[in-house]
């Protein structure tokens, strides 16, 4: 294939907004090695003591692990939940699922700062600011919708014949949904899981309303430490996070290759 | 995945015959209602979204008296004008730069070999793989006036540029947070136009130019606008990037709405505030939802 001058400017363009979407993902890692406590470009000299910082200050370890707690329990509520409504909205025949379907989606779009304020005025007559409790309220809230298109999306290549050819081989309504229906459509569960969990883990702006000294999650102990001082240990968290994720995307791409390989 | 494939002929439109003799009653009950596994959403929903954003609506005209002086209030003082004015102002540069950057993006999606196109969505999900807040921070040490892009400025023999505390720097923040919101759906749409479309027109004697803009731009149109509205709205509540990568004159109207709540405690004013972003938001979702499903009309039909 030749390369003609307009082709070479869109490659070169695109190259541009690749850098450009990668390099803020991957400036943070050689930063999370500096020396010097400062947030300053290029990093100096080679540490590893930011790493032993999140490891050992109880800041950052309670955070963190509040953080892991309310997302697990986000993820089983919200996959639950979400799975059912996704299921109803499947069988509904009316034109109330697409009314319904796009009422169950609109913590996507309604304004973070509204909704936290909302939230924080309610909790406060409740006593649910900073308590495990009202962040799984709020958190499964927001990661319903996720979950509903996720499982929505697998359901609708879904074959509704199976059920009946399950169903006139004489298994019953739950054989049926155990044996033929969720099987299939677990990669959407997965999926929604995984999207209800990373929704929880990282989410900020509710959570920097809820908060209280004694529940921080990880991403508010991340905007206090950020707003206070130039602490690289942030950038440590960050490479932390880059790393499990990449695990956690590659070993999910392995079991899919394999899983459809069989 | 071929047990999955779904012909047309055979949808669902029979309620599974066989099954409803064998379990007549339950199968009645469940079949009829189908909405009521939907319930549990529906109410977590009311209990903590609805009843919040009553609860700020109801404020917003009663705190600290019934009436409406707190709209009053919001739309007499200029400052929380500007500031509206700006937050939409910034929400359509984001939309601009992001049709811009992901409008060529998408076509080299569509147009490379299946390794290469692998790259290319690596590329739109890696942001996603750091925490939000951890990559505007990213954005404090690329933009901070002795941060990389001022580096390289410097180094090909320019003046330094301010990036930092300034709109341009929340403009390319947000722009790269939202480009995957672009990127995904105009490269759906595009995936499915046929290019035999354009090598037609070329064949009928149209330069390529006149072949891009006569045929592909109109069929890739619906996804311009689905990611541009997408976009668009997401920018209004936009609240963290702002924060950290803004100054005192590039505040979005999210932190005047958390600024009256947490520092000053007037809820009526925040509220306020707050009923007049979501409005906004709801008011834009409306006016380009029958125009977006218009669109997908049109291109489906052609």
């Amino acid at each position: 294939m030749r390369l003609a001058p307009s082709r070479l400017l869109l490659g070169l363009f695109c190259l541009l907004v690749a850098v450009w979407l990668v390099m803020p993902t991957l400036v943070i890692i050689p930063m999370s090695f500096n020396e010097k406590k400062s947030l300053a470009f290029p990093p100096s000299g080679f540490s590893w003591q930011w790493y032993e910082n999140f490891f050992t200050n109880p800041d950052w370890l309670s955070s963190f692990f509040n953080s892991l707690r309310v997302a697990g329990l986000v993820a089983v509520a919200a996959t639950l939940i979400g799975t059912l409504a996704s299921l109803g909205l499947s069988r509904m025949k009316h034109s109330g699922a697409g009314l319904l379907r796009a009422i169950l989606i609109t913590p996507m779009i309604v304004p973070g700062v509204v909704l936290a304020i909302g939230i924080y005025a309610v909790y406060l007559d409740y006593q649910l600011v900073g308590t495990t409790t009202g962040f799984v309220i709020a958190h499964t809230m927001l990661a319903i919708p996720f979950v509903i298109i996720a499982v929505s999306a697998s359901l609708e290549v879904f074959d509704a014949r199976l059920e009946t050819a399950a169903a006139s081989l004489g298994a019953n309504r739950f054989t049926t949904f155990r044996t033929v229906t969720l099987p299939l459509i677990a990669p959407g569960i997965l999926s929604g899981l995984l999207f209800a969990f990373v929704t929880s883990f990282d989410e900020i702006i509710v959570a920097l309303f809820i908060t209280s000294p004694y529940l921080k999650t990880l991403p508010v102990q991340i905007f206090t430490s950020i707003t206070r001082d130039a602490d690289p240990t942030v950038t440590a968290v960050g490479t932390i996070i880059f790393i499990a994720t990449t695990l956690v995307i590659s070993a999910g791409l392995i079991i899919s290759s394999k899983s459809t390989r069989s | 995945m071929s047990q999955t494939s779904h012909t047309p002929t055979a949808g669902g439109d029979h309620p599974r015959p066989p099954g409803a003799v064998r379990a007549p009653q339950r199968r009645l009950r469940l079949a009829a209602y189908p909405s009521l596994l939907a319930m549990p959403a529906l109410a977590l929903l009311i209990a903590a979204m609805g009843y919040p954003l009553l609860t700020v609506t109801l404020r917003s005209f009663s705190d600290p008296s019934w009436g409406l002086q707190n709209y009053v209030w919001f739309f007499s003082t200029p400052v929380n004008v500007t500031v509206l004015w700006r937050t939409f102002s910034i929400a359509a540069w984001v939309t601009i730069v992001c049709v811009i950057a992901a409008y060529p993006y998408a076509y080299l999606m569509t147009a490379v070999g299946p390794r290469l196109r692998l790259v290319l969505i690596l590329c739109v999900l890696v942001p996603f793989w750091v925490s939000g807040v951890v990559r505007t921070l990213a954005w404090v040490i690329l933009l901070q006036d002795s941060g990389i892009i001022n580096s390289v400025i410097r180094l090909l023999g320019f003046d330094g540029v301010k990036l930092i505390r300034t709109q341009t720097g929340v403009v390319i923040g947000m722009a790269q947070v939202l480009l995957p919101f672009m990127i995904l759906p105009l490269y759906s749409v595009m995936r499915g136009i046929d290019l035999r479309l354009v090598q037609a027109a070329r064949s009928l004697g149209a330069r390529p130019a006149r072949a891009f803009l006569q045929i592909y731009l109109p069929l890739s149109l619906p996804g311009v606008f689905a990611g541009a509205i997408i976009v668009f709205i997401l920018s209004l509540g936009f609240y963290i990037t702002p924060a950290l990568l803004g100054g005192p004159r590039s505040t979005m109207l999210s932190t005047l709405v958390q600024s009256q709540v947490l520092s000053l405690l007037n809820w009526g004013r925040g509220g306020a505030m707050g009923v007049v972003l979501l409005v906004a938001t709801f008011v834009l979702l409306a006016l380009a939802a029958p125009l977006m499903r218009q669109r997908h009309k049109q291109a489906s039909r052609s």
